[in-house]
């Protein structure tokens, strides 16, 4: 069995590497068009932060949906996780209970909705992972308004606040006082590195990627796809419930709206980064990217004063176009 | 060939359910140390549901498996697999997304201990698979390729290699050569009588009289989910063999 018969063109060599790091050039430019366009502005100490404060908690939720989108999943829920994970936050902040308290709750009441997720599809079979988080979109989302009255809840201490709105002082390196880190990009960069490496160098990612991929061939080979999925779900809770820490610092509230329609940005930001909805296929950096690209958009569009219909219109049409990237990228870079 | 000690793998009495159909009905089957025993049957016989109780992705509604000798419940193939029994599946059971080396190892990844961390060793997964391709004479390009970018019987090596890279004793085959080119047949076919040589007992499904004239000791002959007929190759006919398929004796 010769395998080695053609000779592959460069055209075709190409391909795994803008696979891998094309979406990569996409942001480049798209820093440097807006760098052009505003100079003064967009790449100030100040704006870039801020677009690190605004794709926070949004970059926690497409991590996860990123998670299950790889096993050829979809979690339609996460932005009602992360209100109802906001919501019980509240509460018990305003019963008084102390800061560690009211930091875990978030992120076990994620956990504990994600693996209601988990345990739906798997246990009672749903016949896509749509139907059951589509159910949980609601459930959720009411559940939240049933424990909260339907009405905010406002005012946490210091401590809760600091994922979400921590700063930290560079003023030893000579910095200027404005020119701190956001403690929430500390967060993310830990985050999203903890979970490349639980995705590429450990064997339970390797499995989550080999479920995607061929869920019989994870079977036949001895793993338990329905105990993965379930963890899958639960750890996408999971960022949900961070999400919802660090929407509590940066709101200083919980509020019934939270994460409304989050679900769909995190769902663009994976499909933009590379992901494929047939599983499998994506990278945490291409998430990454893809959270990126989205921030900066509104940021950009944001600087030159665009209205917000055609931010719609704008993030709409990448999705459309890293889509039809990706067909092409299958019907050149795979034999058949 | 002795019927007593060297007996590695024995199902007696086997029945599977599925709701009201009966898909195996009181099946008997016997594999024996470097022998290569052929299941012929219609479409529907029960080869595929029997080779799946044998590698514990099917319970068996009654009956039991005896493994050397002793008595042994699957709960999954990986049971089976530590049995030392593979299976080549008819959809190959291959992630077309990982590489060839990855598929290789898929479920018994080596890992390498980084303090409480436990994370994947791609180096040794490069190593070993590229070794055991090399000794079974599989070329590819590189064990890091995509098996998404192999064609079908190049897909077919690779789950053979994945079958026998784990010192088996006994190799399950789904069809091995339905899906190849005419001179990728023989390679199958040389790989296989290398496997029996080094004493695994290979059972094969298939459908093409060359095949199993060309690799099996024995045939065996399922109809309607029974035992219909089994003898020793040399004591039987092609023409035999395929009026057992449909149900003639």
């Amino acid at each position: 069995m010769d395998l080695n018969k053609k000779k592959e063109s460069i055209f075709l060599k190409t391909i795994p590497y803008l696979d891998k790091y094309g979406i990569l050039i996409l942001l480049f430019l798209m820093v440097l068009a807006l760098h052009i366009m505003q100079p003064d502005v967009f790449l100030s100490w100040r704006n870039i932060t801020n677009i690190f404060k605004q794709i926070s908690w949004q970059s926690m939720l497409a991590l996860g949906v990123f998670m299950v989108i790889v096993t050829a999943g979809i979690d339609l829920s996460v932005g009602s996780i992360m209100m109802l994970s906001l919501m019980i936050l509240a509460v018990v902040a305003k019963a008084g209970m102390p800061w560690y308290v009211v930091i875990l709750v978030p992120l076990v009441v994620g956990f504990l909705c994600g693996m209601f997720n988990g345990l739906g599809i798997t246990i009672l079979r749903m016949p896509h992972p749509f139907i059951m988080t589509l159910g949980t979109l609601y459930i959720f989302r009411g559940a939240g308004n049933l424990i909260s009255g339907g009405v905010p809840i406002s005012g946490f201490t210091e401590e809760v606040r600091y994922v979400g709105h921590g700063r930290i002082d560079l003023t030893w390196i000579g910095l200027d006082e404005s020119q701190y880190l956001p403690v929430s990009l500390v967060l993310i960069a830990l985050i999203y590195f903890i979970f490349w490496i639980f995705l590429n160098h450990t064997r339970m990612g390797k499995w989550i990627y080999a479920i995607g991929g061929n869920p019989n061939a994870a079977r036949a080979a001895g793993i338990n796809v329905n105990k993965i999925l379930v963890i899958v779900y639960s750890l996408c809770g999971f960022l949900s419930g961070i999400g919802a820490l660090i929407l509590a610092g940066r709101a200083d509230s919980g509020y019934p709206n939270a994460g409304l329609q989050s679900e769909l940005d995190a769902i663009a930001a994976c499909i933009i980064g590379g992901a494929s909805f047939f599983g499998g296929r994506g990278t945490v950096l291409g998430v990454f990217a893809g959270v990126m690209i989205m921030g900066i958009l509104r940021n950009g569009l944001n600087l030159m004063d665009v209205s917000a219909f055609w931010q719609q219109v704008l993030i709409g049409s990448i999705i459309v176009i890293a889509v039809y990237i990706d067909v092409l990228r299958k019907d050149f870079g795979t034999r058949k | 060939m002795s019927n007593g000690s060297n007996v590695i793998l024995e199902a007696r009495n086997i029945s599977k359910y599925f709701g009201t159909i009966t898909a195996l009905d009181n099946v008997q089957l016997t594999a024996r140390q470097g022998e290569c025993l052929g299941v012929v049957g219609d479409n529907g016989a029960g080869k595929s549901t029997l080779m799946k109780v044998l590698s514990g992705l099917y319970k068996p509604s009654l009956g039991s498996l005896f493994f050397n000798g002793k008595e042994k419940t699957l709960e999954s193939p990986r049971d089976s697999q530590k049995l030392g029994l593979e299976m080549v599946y008819q959809d190959l059971a291959l992630a077309g997304n990982l590489p060839i080396g990855e598929n290789i190892f898929l479920g018994r990844e080596p890992i390498k201990n980084y303090g409480f961390v436990k994370l994947l060793d791609y180096k040794k997964i490069k190593e070993l698979s590229e070794a055991h391709l090399d000794k079974l004479k599989i070329h590819v390009k590189s064990s890091e390729q995509k098996v998404e970018e192999l064609s079908g019987g190049q897909r077919q090596a690779i789950a053979i290699a994945r079958a026998t890279a784990f010192n088996s004793k006994i190799v399950i085959m789904d069809e091995p050569t339905a899906a190849l080119a005419i001179k990728e047949v023989s390679k199958v076919l040389d790989l296989i009588n290398n496997l029996k040589k080094i004493g695994v007992s290979v059972i094969i499904i298939s459908h093409r009289m060359d095949d199993i004239f060309a690799v099996c000791d024995r045939v065996m002959a399922l109809f309607q989910g029974t035992n219909f007929a089994e003898s020793k190759l040399t004591e039987t006919s092609r023409d035999e063999v395929i009026g057992w398929i449909m149900g003639k004796k």
